[in-house]
């Protein structure tokens, strides 16, 4: 009788902790945020957002480093997604069990799990050097998009395996081929899943520091990469992917280690534009899975 | 006509898509050729036994040493940390998680612990450095400035939602069969938990382990910027040390022209690190592969 008490009591103890480790977390980072906004609200501003870093703490701001994201970002996207997706439907519809399959599964499966700094050496070494395109936005988009790819690939494959396979014998028994069954069905069913898995992988490469800097992103940037419309035929010009650059996280990284107190007041700043960005991206990726999952039912 | 030119497509389809997954192998290829490259050229001039057994490391120095233990004392150290802080919590949470909480708790928390895995490493490193640090020194009057125990909490803290959602879905998919047995002996939730759940999840949960642990090895802005980037061989958590990853970062960001010693011992460094985190992600596979063959 008294273990059993005993045995209900611990029970009880349990369940308090394991509330209480749960909400660990989530109270790291509330202070977090209620700390970087204490610190850095004040900078926010126009201004802030519109003028290039400075030596002055009060006149330095992040125009270079938050257009540089946005060509980050884009560049990435354009270079991973189709990439990856493709390699998920051949993994997920076409490949066959065999050893080859196998080797891609593990070593995709390790590459999500090699550390960022390493896409960073592997990026100096083959964009930056031998391919020598310098400490360009073009070198700094191919390696984030090798470091988002098995994100990608990962992501899109688990929305292709929630296609139940009734669809795609409805679509066979109708005459259709193995691509149009999958160009015209499977993808179009998976599309709120793949782009939940796009816009993660997104805002991932869109925090990430480390890397870049291996690349030679700069951190004093005081102008911007040429602009990607031009005024002369044919009003498209890639000039700016070769251009040098910076990004917020590396801006913010910038701040952080000089010693003077004022420019933490900046880096809180840049850091509240940066959480607003990938708290933004991550909320439409999840209010997307919840929509999509309470809407269709096979 | 129409029938073969059909073929034609589907076969060029499939093609260019096993080319895709194919790229794969590529990059891999393309990491290990880079660094074992550099790293190649590196121990032309330093000897392989000096760089593993030298306990100094001073490449920017006028006198180099070049043993890299120093490094890695650092990054066993913030790695140690970390895991001491994520393991128990991330645990004691997936458990709850899993075995307490109601299905409205669980579909609250788990987006706002991924919110958690979202955020940037670069903001975690200010609130080390600037928030944790100082807090911690009205415990510890004798912390540094920079040391290896704030960023090595906070890199716990980052860690907690891998192993707990991971955790937590593999007890999730433990049959409900082997619960409601032991229920029916009269075990209460706790007892079902330890006893059935977490030994029947055992290398689902070891998998989430290593990941974790993976992850705290080849963490790079938090050390970088909280921890001081001093190489030091030291077990102490209260003084200035570099991991192997922030010095990588800190050749990166001076101008260290192509071709010099200091510039190919971030490639000599990265490829230990990457033989590291390699061999713990691949036994973090085997044991996921061994519980999905149990249970899938």
């Amino acid at each position: 009788m008294n273990r059993n008490i005993l045995s209900k009591w611990f029970d009880n103890i349990f369940w308090v902790l394991g509330f209480i480790a749960t909400l660990i977390g989530l109270a790291t980072l509330i202070v977090l945020i209620l700390d970087v906004l204490a610190d850095g609200v004040g900078r926010l501003g126009w201004q802030f957002l519109t003028s290039y870093p400075s030596r002055r703490p009060e006149s330095a701001g992040i125009l270079s480093a938050w257009i540089g994201t946005i060509w980050i970002m884009a560049l990435t996207t354009l270079l991973s997604i189709p990439l990856g997706i493709m390699a998920a439907v051949y993994l997920e519809e076409y490949s066959r069990k065999n050893w080859l399959t196998n080797l891609i599964e593990i070593n995709i499966a390790n590459l999500a799990g090699v550390p960022s700094i390493i896409y960073g050496l592997l990026g100096l070494g083959l964009f930056v050097r031998a391919m020598s395109l310098e400490r360009s936005l073009i070198s700094g988009a191919a390696t984030l998009a090798i470091l988002v790819l098995p994100i990608v690939i990962l992501s899109t494959r688990e929305a292709l395996r929630a296609i139940p396979f009734s669809i795609r014998e409805a679509s066979y028994a109708l005459g259709a081929t193995k691509w149009q069954t999958i160009r015209h069905q499977v993808l179009p069913a998976a599309l709120p899943g793949i782009m939940t898995g796009v816009i993660l992988s997104m805002s991932r490469a869109v925090g990430e520091t480390a890397p870049l800097i291996m690349i030679g992103a700069l951190t004093y940037v005081a102008f911007l990469p040429a602009s990607p419309i031009s005024s002369e035929f044919p009003f498209i010009s890639i000039q700016g992917l070769f251009d040098p650059f910076t990004v917020l996280p590396i801006q913010i990284f910038n701040w952080v280690s000089r010693p003077q107190k004022g420019f933490f007041a900046d880096a809180a700043a840049g850091i509240i534009v940066l959480l607003i960005i990938t708290f933004m991206m991550n909320a439409i990726a999840v209010w997307m899975r919840h929509k999509y999952q309470k809407k269709i039912r096979w | 006509m129409y029938k073969r030119v059909q073929r034609y497509k589907e076969r060029l389809i499939e093609g260019a898509l096993f080319l895709s997954a194919l790229f794969s192998i590529f990059i891999t290829g393309g990491i290990i050729a880079v660094l074992f490259f550099e790293t190649f050229e590196f121990f032309k001039e330093v000897s392989i036994i000096a760089f593993l057994t030298d306990t100094q490391w001073t490449p920017l120095f006028a006198e180099k040493h070049f043993g890299i233990l120093p490094l890695f004392a650092g990054t066993f150290l913030t790695t140690v940390i970390a895991i001491t802080v994520a393991l128990p919590i991330g645990l004691i949470s997936a458990i709850y998680l899993s075995e307490y909480a109601t299905d409205r708790v669980r579909t609250m928390v788990k987006p706002a612990l991924e919110v958690l895995a979202a955020v940037p490493t670069v903001v975690y490193g200010y609130f080390a450095l600037l928030f944790v640090t100082p807090l911690l020194q009205k415990i510890i009057p004798d912390l540094s400035g920079f040391n290896a125990l704030s960023p090595g909490i906070v890199m716990g803290i980052m860690i907690i939602p891998i192993i707990s959602s991971l955790s937590e879905d593999a007890m999730h998919a433990v049959p409900m069969g082997l619960r409601e047995g032991a229920y029916a002996l009269g075990s209460t939730r706790l007892q079902v938990a330890t006893r059935v759940v977490v030994p029947a999840a055992f290398s689902g949960i070891a998998a989430s382990f290593m990941l974790g642990i993976s992850r705290a090895v080849g963490e790079t802005m938090i050390v970088a910027i909280a921890a001081g980037q001093q190489p030091r061989l030291t077990l102490n958590p209260l003084v200035p040390i570099a991991t192997v990853t922030a010095y990588i970062v800190q050749v990166s960001l001076g101008d260290t022209p192509t071709g010099t010693i200091e510039y190919k011992t971030i490639f000599a460094v990265g490829i230990s690190l990457f033989v590291v985190t390699f061999g713990l992600n691949m036994v973090s596979y085997w044991f996921k592969k061994k519980f999905m063959e149990v249970y899938e």
